[in-house]
């Protein structure tokens, strides 16, 4: 139960959080050149002054800005983000379509980087200043100097022309009709690529801190009682120093879960999938700015959830940090 | 001296500091080896790498020498990383400085801010300040610095926090120092060498973030930036994969350098840290 008050305390001290991104978006966005109407306007052809009047007070553009910024405010308490004027339909409609697609991709390349980022590090530290740690190091650090979309189409290139392996793009085979596992297996097949792109640089990321944080309980006291006691390496490493050296790998998720939206930007732009980056992509393009505004709302709120999670799985981990010791 | 020789014993630095070198040397030396603009028409379409020896790397889809675009790329991502890591490692110290040694509501709120950065993917940060300000290579290297400055920030509030109440600070209060000149002239240079070696780290995320936008078609079309050389390649990928590929190397291994040179200070200004 204290965890989940602990945890609960760092979800409410994060809502001024938000407010104050969503504040200081909207500011910034009543600077851009043109606005919602402007970008109907030149999707219909143009149209008379009189319209776009009619329009801006229709959307509420006409009311001054501060105004408008407690309209949106007020709206966001009751869930109502907006109406998308591009796609025609509600913000939340058009943000929960793209979604899931979004979601899975972070949970495979979250999984797969910290999977492997594990593996590699232990396999790293046990090894330290040897052959298996040179490589995996040097591998580290190319990895975390690859852009991310050039690794993408390299891959494409390498594994869906060349090849033929892997699917290009998309999140499932349109031609089709496959249901059930079939259907789960082909979903899986296009996101073996974009989980790889997506999940490289963290790949590198999370092995070179495991490595180091591994090296540092290495020479803990606890784990000298533990060799001292006579127990096998195995089983040092798996009870004892892996539970502690998560912690730091931990921390990292909840720092990184940005920057993995950040990326996924990119990453779902290279392969075509109908995902959250995508959209937050087109919505800049089309200058769909309350499209735009809900997924910077979505986004904080999905940033936020990661880390309150983070804190549940910490305080698994670590038990002194509820108690407060 | 001590630290140039800790630098030179690591064989990583060494091929980091090399190669970053190689990059400054292409920089300087494009003007001088390919006089006119890497942007024109050079010659036909699509020539591959080492079929003719007026373009060594080939053309692009419109014709245009990848040899001079990849040149003249490595003066627009050493602008980028260079410009863009001091704005940002400037607003993090001054926001990191201020916060870390009044503490208080002023730590308050700017922490609240830092962590409002933070909660924010700065990719999207970076996109909306592309719509709002335009995609101008101006524009574009001042809105990489401006979403990269709170991990800056908040390293050079910890070194405050763990200074601000030395000896030495107190000696300086004592003798009635203003507190501008306690902060930047006293603490801050005791508190600036990590935060030097973590530029190394905002340098390269910079040169990545504008590669990424210049791929999306974001950045300025108007320089010859390497992520536009990619993003242009993407059209042609399935045969002339080439013209993706052969700038990627070069963002690769501009990252490589800088990190292997932020690693090899870190290492040789921290040798107890030596190895993780």
């Amino acid at each position: 139960m204290r965890v989940l008050s602990l945890a609960g305390r760092r979800l409410a001290a994060s809502i001024p959080t938000l407010i104050l991104i969503l504040v200081g978006v909207f500011l910034l966005l009543q600077f851009a050149p043109g606005d919602t109407v402007d970008a109907m306007m030149a999707q219909m052809g143009g149209g008379d002054a009189r319209t776009a009047e009619d329009l801006r007070r229709f959307y509420g553009l006409d009311l001054s800005v501060s105004a408008q910024l407690g309209n949106y405010l007020w709206r966001l308490v009751r869930f109502d983000l907006g109406f998308s004027a591009i796609y025609g339909k509600p913000v939340a409609t058009v943000i929960a379509e793209r979604l899931p697609a979004t979601i899975l991709l972070m949970t495979a390349s979250l999984s797969f980087a910290f999977f492997f980022g594990i593996i590699l590090g232990v396999i790293a530290a046990r090894g330290v200043n040897r052959w298996p740690d040179t490589l995996i190091s040097t591998v580290g650090l190319i990895f975390y100097a690859t852009p991310s979309f050039w690794f993408g189409l390299m891959a494409i290139v390498v594994f869906s022309i060349y090849l033929q392996w892997l699917p290009a793009g998309g999140l499932s085979d349109i031609t089709s009709t496959a249901t059930g596992i079939w259907r789960v297996l082909d979903t899986a097949r296009h996101l073996v690529l974009p989980t790889l792109t997506l999940g490289l640089i963290f790949l590198a990321i999370y092995l070179r801190i495991m490595r180091a944080s591994m090296l540092e309980v290495l020479n803990l006291d606890f784990v000298r009682t533990a060799r001292a006691k006579g127990l096998d390496e195995t089983r040092i490493i798996t009870r004892h120093v892996l539970r502690n050296a998560l912690l730091p790998m931990v921390t990292l998720i909840g720092l990184q879960a940005g920057t993995m939206l950040g990326g996924s930007v990119v990453v779902e732009s290279v392969f075509s999938l109908p995902g959250l980056g995508r959209l937050a992509y087109e919505s800049v393009v089309q200058r769909d700015l309350n499209t735009l505004l809900g997924i910077i709302f979505v986004s904080a709120l999905l940033v936020i959830t990661v880390n309150f999670i983070v804190d549940l799985v910490y305080a698994r981990l670590d038990p002194r940090i509820t108690t407060g010791v | 001296m001590e630290v140039v020789r800790a630098y030179f014993r690591s064989p990583a630095a060494i091929v980091g500091l090399f190669l970053l070198l190689v990059v400054i040397a292409m920089a300087a030396s494009a003007g001088w080896l390919f006089p006119r603009d890497p942007l024109a028409l050079a010659g036909r379409p699509l020539v591959w790498p080492f079929t003719n020896p007026r373009f060594p790397l080939g053309t692009d889809n419109s014709g245009r020498d990848i040899a001079a675009q990849i040149f003249y790329g490595a003066r627009i991502s050493l602008l980028i990383g260079g410009v863009a890591t001091v704005i940002a490692v400037f607003i993090g110290i001054v926001i990191g400085a201020v916060s870390g040694y009044y503490g208080g509501w002023v730590d308050n709120v700017l922490m609240r801010i830092t962590e409002a950065f933070q909660t924010l993917p700065n990719f999207l940060l970076l996109l909306v300040l592309i719509a709002v300000f335009g995609s101008n290579i101006n524009t574009v290297i001042i809105a990489i610095g401006i979403v990269s400055w709170p991990a800056p920030a908040r390293l050079t509030r910890a070194e405050f926090l763990s200074l601000r109440n030395r000896e030495f600070v107190q000696a300086g209060r004592t003798l009635g120092l203003k507190d501008l000149k306690l902060i930047f002239g006293e603490i801050l240079p005791n508190a600036l060498p990590p935060v030097i070696v973590y530029a190394s780290v905002v340098m390269a995320v910079s040169i990545l973030l504008e590669s990424a936008l210049a791929f999306l078609r974001l950045s300025d079309p108007n320089v010859a930036s390497w992520g536009n050389l990619i993003g242009l390649g993407r059209d042609v990928l399935r045969v002339q994969w080439y013209v993706s590929a052969i700038p990627g190397i070069a963002i690769l291994l501009t990252v490589l350098a800088v990190s292997l040179v932020g690693q090899g200070l870190n290492d040789a200004l921290n040798p107890r840290l030596k190895g993780r």
